[in-house]
């Protein structure tokens, strides 16, 4: 890049002329800019994971390794354990994925593999993105009022018939791991539904007239190629949608039973590490605030593992990529 | 070779004799929407030669291609008029399900699109498709050799079909089509994404084909029609009726459509004053 001051210089009678001052001005700040911000996004995360972390450090100091293994939470007896709320983290996450996951893909399925006219995907597309506007908070209340009522019946039925199975092993009473899985099931489904249909939107024309063209019906093209091609993006969708679900905080808490117990059974009250934060810090005393502030950094270690695996199996899974 | 220059029946058949075609595509109109994109074209396909269609843009070569093996059944408003006889079926008759057609009819485009899949894969695709039960290996190796692929691919069968070179990956999609043995095999100007040594690879693969199969390839190149073809389609577009219609306007063996043609339109076309 030439100094701006110096004089421009006509090649020829072409009215091609240099940046003036401003542009070149423009650019050097813009640059700055972005950049500063960029270094600042990365220093206000460490920050914050420093922060918490050195508020928890009392608590590790005073309880070890007790804290991730202990099923016990006793403010009176002084006693903490958070592995109950680990486990409802990764129960309810995982049950809310499968359920979201499937019906996530298959409306990304759906709306982008010539089903529907075009209009008609587009308003759906943007009536299920909708889902994702919804506040927490009323999930929770409809979970509540709603969801609860209606899943109860069904809940009673699976108890009494298939009790022998872990899952159905206890019966529903009001709050649990069940409804707060499925509201979350349902929150997820948006972010895995539009992220999926990228994928598939994203694989070019050319494929599809291949595919097509060796004489597949619609559903094997979408099986033997679409989805294989899709796959990349669809697990990017997946590993979004989990990690939503592991944060996922006020819908859990009113939903999931505030229970200090590690049950298989889908039907018991459980906890979440999200909710046990949002719920115990109002009237958390000196020792339980690092308690709670470990909890968090166990929640954020998790969300970050989880992406970070994710992150990988994308990388090395990309179609065409050098394998 | 004299010919009957029959300037009032513009779709003059092939000269090849009529127990020889294999694919008779007749044309009488064809729709996108309201818009006429192709009217009166009859091109008899001969067997084990090669037709190659030859047109200026917008002439509907790709368009009457593509409807051989209903491939344009894929767009909401296309509308075909006619029949493409093919072993004495109608392609478009009513019970004729498309997804048939195009199981015996092999298709090979203008971009090569190999799937995300392996080398392997991509070969036995259409052989899994139609559930083969066989040896899979001898039809994929088959397939490659036929495709003049096999000995640049023969020790990374595994890997991904997208981490070949252009010209390999359309070899690549000549092997997929081939793998099942169909006895036409479409091209839509599949040498337009090559460089010149793919293009060469590509055009001495489709005269060692036609020992087996029947080729029909658009092309928008002249020369390469001249050097691969047995039989040329010339089509071309009238902007008369207001619209942008093609339609067929000469065709014959190849050499004389070159040396002798009987249409002003397909000499014009041919000494480069449009295309």
């Amino acid at each position: 890049m030439g100094s701006p001051k110096e004089t421009p210089r006509k090649w020829g009678d072409s009215f091609a002329t240099p940046p003036s001052f401003g542009d070149v001005v423009f650019d050097r700040v813009f640059r700055g800019v972005a950049y500063a911000f960029t270094v600042l996004t990365i220093l206000v995360l460490a920050y914050i994971v420093f922060e918490i972390g050195g508020k928890a450090l009392p608590a590790v100091k005073e309880y070890g390794m007790q804290l991730l293994s202990s099923s016990d939470w006793n403010v009176n007896r002084k006693v903490y354990g958070i592995l109950p709320e680990i486990w409802g983290t990764l129960y309810s996450s995982l049950f809310a994925l499968a359920v979201g996951g499937v019906f996530g893909v298959a409306i990304a399925i759906f709306l982008t593999q010539d089903f529907l006219p075009h209009k008609v995907e587009i308003v759906l597309k943007n009536i299920i993105e909708m889902l994702a506007a919804i506040p927490s908070v009323v999930y929770g209340l409809w979970g509540i009022f709603v969801l609860i009522p209606i899943i109860r019946p069904l809940a009673d039925f699976l108890h009494e018939y298939l009790g022998w199975i872990p899952f159905f092993g206890t019966k529903l009473n009001g709050p649990g791991l069940f409804p707060a899985s499925l509201v979350l099931s349902i929150m997820i489904l948006p972010t895995v539904a539009a992220v999926s249909q990228d994928a598939f939107r994203a694989i070019p024309l050319k494929t599809k007239e291949a595919v097509y063209g060796m004489g597949t019906t619609r559903w094997e093209a979408i099986l033997r190629v679409m989805l294989p091609t899709a796959s990349g993006g669809i697990f990017g969708a997946l590993v979004l949608g989990f990690g939503r679900a592991l944060g996922e905080t006020m819908a859990l808490a009113m939903l999931v039973g505030n229970s200090n117990q590690i049950s298989l059974s889908l039907f018991s009250p459980a906890n979440t590490l999200a909710a046990l934060l949002a719920l115990n810090f109002p009237e958390a005393g000196p020792m339980e605030v690092q308690v709670l502030m470990f909890a968090a950094i166990v929640l954020l270690v998790i969300t970050l593992v989880v992406n970070v695996i994710g992150q990988l199996i994308i990388n090395f899974t990309r179609p065409g990529g050098a394998r | 070779m004299d010919t009957v220059a029959n300037t009032a029946e513009a779709y003059a058949p092939a000269a090849c004799r009529d127990n020889d075609v294999i694919l008779d595509c007749r044309v009488d109109n064809i729709y996108y929407g309201d818009f006429l994109a192709v009217r009166d074209s009859r091109v008899p396909i001969c067997r084990n030669e090669i037709t190659g269609f030859i047109g200026p843009s917008g002439c509907g070569k790709s368009t009457v291609l593509r409807s051989i093996n209903r491939m344009n059944d894929l767009i909401r408003s296309f509308r075909f008029e006619g029949s493409v006889h093919y072993h004495g079926i109608d392609m478009y008759g009513p019970k004729v399900d498309p997804v048939v057609v195009r199981r015996h009819i092999g298709m090979v485009f203008q971009q090569p699109n190999p799937f995300a899949l392996s080398i392997f894969e991509n070969v036995a695709f259409g052989l899994r498709l139609n559930r083969f039960k066989g040896n899979m290996m001898e039809k994929v190796e088959k397939a490659l050799r036929g495709a003049a692929l096999w000995d640049e691919v023969k020790d990374i069968l595994k890997r991904s079909g997208l981490s070949l070179s252009g010209g390999q990956q359309q070899r690549l999609c000549i092997a997929r089509a081939i793998a099942t043995e169909p006895s036409v095999l479409l091209m839509d100007e599949p040498c337009s994404a090559l460089d010149p040594i793919a293009t060469r690879q590509i055009e001495e693969l489709m005269v060692r084909l036609k020992e087996k199969y029947t080729l029909v390839i658009v092309t928008h190149n002249m020369q390469q029609a001249l050097r691969v073809a047995d039989q040329t389609a010339f089509f071309s577009v009238d902007i008369s009726q207001g619209g942008r219609t093609g339609h067929l306007v000469e065709m014959g063996p190849t050499r004389r459509l070159f040396d002798d043609p009987q249409e002003t339109l397909t000499r014009e076309y041919l000494q480069g004053e449009f295309s």
